[in-house]
């Protein structure tokens, strides 16, 4: 694998059975992902992007083809193998928050230091970062059911990088806020881009977050039909 | 260790619901243990109060006696074999002569057993001395409580006794109420009354005989000296610990019901939290945890709910069974009239087994109920769980 490229995917063929038969959702999807890219698929609802978005994180599994995250080659890996790389090397933001409901904004930050062990006073230190990064800080001791959907996406986005993963994948992280949380939490995300190279991969058909994107993969019928590199996204312009 | 702290944190986060199911589990946790040692504690005082008022270290009986046929009594009594006579001699035996007779209190007929015994004895705790300080002609008469309730019988009360010589022939002769005793032992109670041995021995014309030897705690049996039968304690005791262990039993019905009810609660609410919070089990594999740990920790989640009852039986349950356990709880009635053997406090016992046999049979119940729902994760998709979809 090339030490530049964070995702490797190859003839990547994905079928669902439905009925007697199957439904293709991605056909010959063949495309690297370098490190430091913030990429967004992007395609009408029903293109394939969730499907190959959970194929990467490992969710999922291809039907043909090959797929390689972070030097694991994802085939024949059994879903222990799976979880150990999503627990160390990948964060998740959803379009739906999915936080941990019984838990305060810090232990839901907390989660994925308790899941690979780490120290309490490193966990604090480390949360009490990524708290600040996405603004929360006077919010520490609230419950999700308290907080607005902005202020829950942030902890989620908070909870994905606090262990500075080298790779995030977020599914459609604004489809539930309005535009000015929307361009507030795709700020942030180009900010932790750019301050620690995290990779990103969205699935997206917000044009506020294509505004921020540095390469657009279009999707049409679980086909790549075009591979866009963005040089000056929009919204990035003069940073 | 963290599969604990999670799940006690999304424990206590549920709130009512557990709360419920805990209590449902402490009651029966400390149900069990109540009942189990009460029926322990009246045992072991029904025993004790027998080796004390009635059958001591263990008794020998004559080898024709049977106290469950009356029919044998005519023939049960003789002279000791020289063994327990030896005993007797020692003042570690207490000889009992017994014989059926009729009483008339008041003039009505009752039958009772007339029992003869060493007024000297020390061999039980039955106050006989007072037999020895009679000095008037009647026959003095020790009774219990429960017999001068029934024949309203008073101290200093006279009455004719009536009896069948070794003869056969009919005899008759006043008798008087020298003491009530009160004694919890029915069997030294109702339907007798307690006479000096050797006047019973002279108006049966049977010198030197009785019909069984009642020996001290501290003196070891004899294995059937002289062809009379030996009765251990464990022997005497074994029917009435039989009726306790079908007591047990049948309570058991009652601790099973409260177990299933304590176990359908923690199922259900084990289901119900599973489907409700797929889109969680979703997330918490996407953050990285393995299905054999998700179903860790919801099993986990689940068998707190005994640790919790635990704690919450101790607080309450402890200083409830001390208190039985010590002091014990007051019986309103007087069983010593419903021919039962009770003290009038019931002092629970609880041996440490039970504890340990108890916390391990609701822990292992309340694990299996927990786990049994927590399986069905492993058949999930992530992918589906995540979006909260259903299958
Ligand atoms: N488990 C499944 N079984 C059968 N078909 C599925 C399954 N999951 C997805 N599909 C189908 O695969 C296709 C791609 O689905 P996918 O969710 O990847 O689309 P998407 O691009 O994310 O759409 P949207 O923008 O609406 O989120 C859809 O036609 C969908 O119906
Ligand atoms: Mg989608």
């Amino acid at each position: 694998m090339d030490d530049n490229h964070i995702v490797e995917i190859r003839d990547l063929v994905k079928n669902y059975p439905v009925g007697g038969g199957h439904f293709t959702a991605l056909r010959d999807v063949t495309t690297d992902l370098v490190v430091g890219e913030f990429t967004g698929l992007v395609g009408p609802s029903g293109s394939g992007k969730t499907t190959l978005l959970n194929i990467i994180g490992g969710l999922d599994a291809p039907t043909e083809g090959s797929v390689t995250v972070l030097d694991m080659p994802l085939g024949g890996k059994n879903h222990k193998e799976l979880a150990h790389l999503r627990r160390e090397g990948i964060g998740f933001i959803f379009q739906t928050f999915n936080l941990l409901p019984v838990y305060t904004v810090f232990e839901n930050v907390e989660f994925p230091l308790l899941l690979i062990g780490m120290a309490a006073d490193e966990r604090k230190e480390l949360v009490d970062q990524a708290l600040e990064w996405v603004g929360l800080t006077d919010k520490v001791k609230s419950r999700p059911a308290q907080l607005s959907g902005g202020e829950c996406q942030r902890v989620a986005i908070a909870r994905a990088i606090v262990k500075k993963p080298k790779l995030i994948i977020a599914d459609e992280p604004t489809a539930n806020l309005d535009a000015k949380n929307s361009h507030n939490i795709m700020q942030i995300l180009v900010h932790l881009n750019q301050e620690l190279s995290t990779s990103f991969i969205f699935a997206t058909h917000d044009e506020k977050v294509m505004g921020y994107l540095t390469r657009i993969i279009h999707l049409i019928d679980g086909r790549i039909d075009e591979d866009e590199h963005i040089s000056e996204p929009e919204y990035r312009k003069g940073k | 260790m963290i599969l604990f702290k999670l799940a006690l944190r999304n424990l206590v986060g549920a709130g009512t619901r557990t709360w419920l199911n805990v209590t449902v589990t402490s009651i029966t946790f400390v149900l069990i243990i109540f009942m189990s040692g009460l029926y322990q504690g009246m045992f072991e005082s029904n025993k004790r109060l027998m080796i004390e008022t009635e059958i001591g270290g263990g008794t020998y009986w004559h080898p024709a006696y049977d106290p469950k046929d009356p029919f044998t009594l005519e023939d049960s009594h003789g002279v000791l074999p020289t063994e327990i006579a030896e005993q007797v001699i020692a003042g570690t035996g207490m000889p009992v002569l017994i014989t059926q007779g009729s009483i008339y209190p008041e003039g009505r007929l009752r039958p009772v057993l007339i029992k003869g015994i060493p007024p000297e004895q020390q061999v039980v705790t039955l106050p006989t001395g007072i037999l020895s300080t009679y000095a008037g002609e009647a026959i003095p008469v020790l009774i219990g409580a429960g017999m001068a309730k029934t024949t309203k019988l008073r101290v200093g009360d006279t009455f004719t006794a009536r009896w069948r010589d070794a003869r056969g022939t009919y005899d008759a002769d006043e008798a008087e109420v020298v003491s009530i005793m009160n004694v919890e032992n029915f069997q030294v109670d109702q339907g007798q009354i307690w006479v000096p041995l050797e006047r019973l021995q002279r108006m049966l014309e049977m010198p030197d005989e009785a019909t069984y030897v009642v020996v001290s705690r501290e003196t070891s049996l004899l294995a059937n000296p002289g062809g009379w039968n030996t009765m251990s304690v464990d022997a005497l005791t074994e029917d009435f610990r039989r009726i306790m262990l079908t007591g047990q039993a049948s309570m058991s019905i009652m601790y099973l019901i409260f177990l299933a009810l304590a176990a359908m609660g923690i199922f259900n609410s084990q289901v119900l939290s599973i489907f409700r919070r797929r889109k969680e089990i979703g997330t918490l594999m996407a953050l990285g945890m393995h299905r054999g740990r998700v179903i860790g920790l919801f099993t986990t989640e689940g068998g707190l709910h005994s640790l919790l009852a635990l704690i919450l039986a101790a607080l309450y349950g402890g200083p409830f069974l001390l208190w039985t356990a010590t002091r014990g709880i007051p019986l309103p009635i007087d069983y010593a009239e419903i021919g039962m053997l009770l003290d009038q406090r019931m002092v629970s016992v609880y041996p440490a087994g039970l504890f340990v046999g108890t916390t391990l049979l609701v822990t292992f119940i309340v694990t299996i109920v927990s786990y049994l729902p927590a399986r069905k994760i492993a058949k999930m998709k992530p992918t589906e769980a995540i979006s909260g979809r259903t299958n």
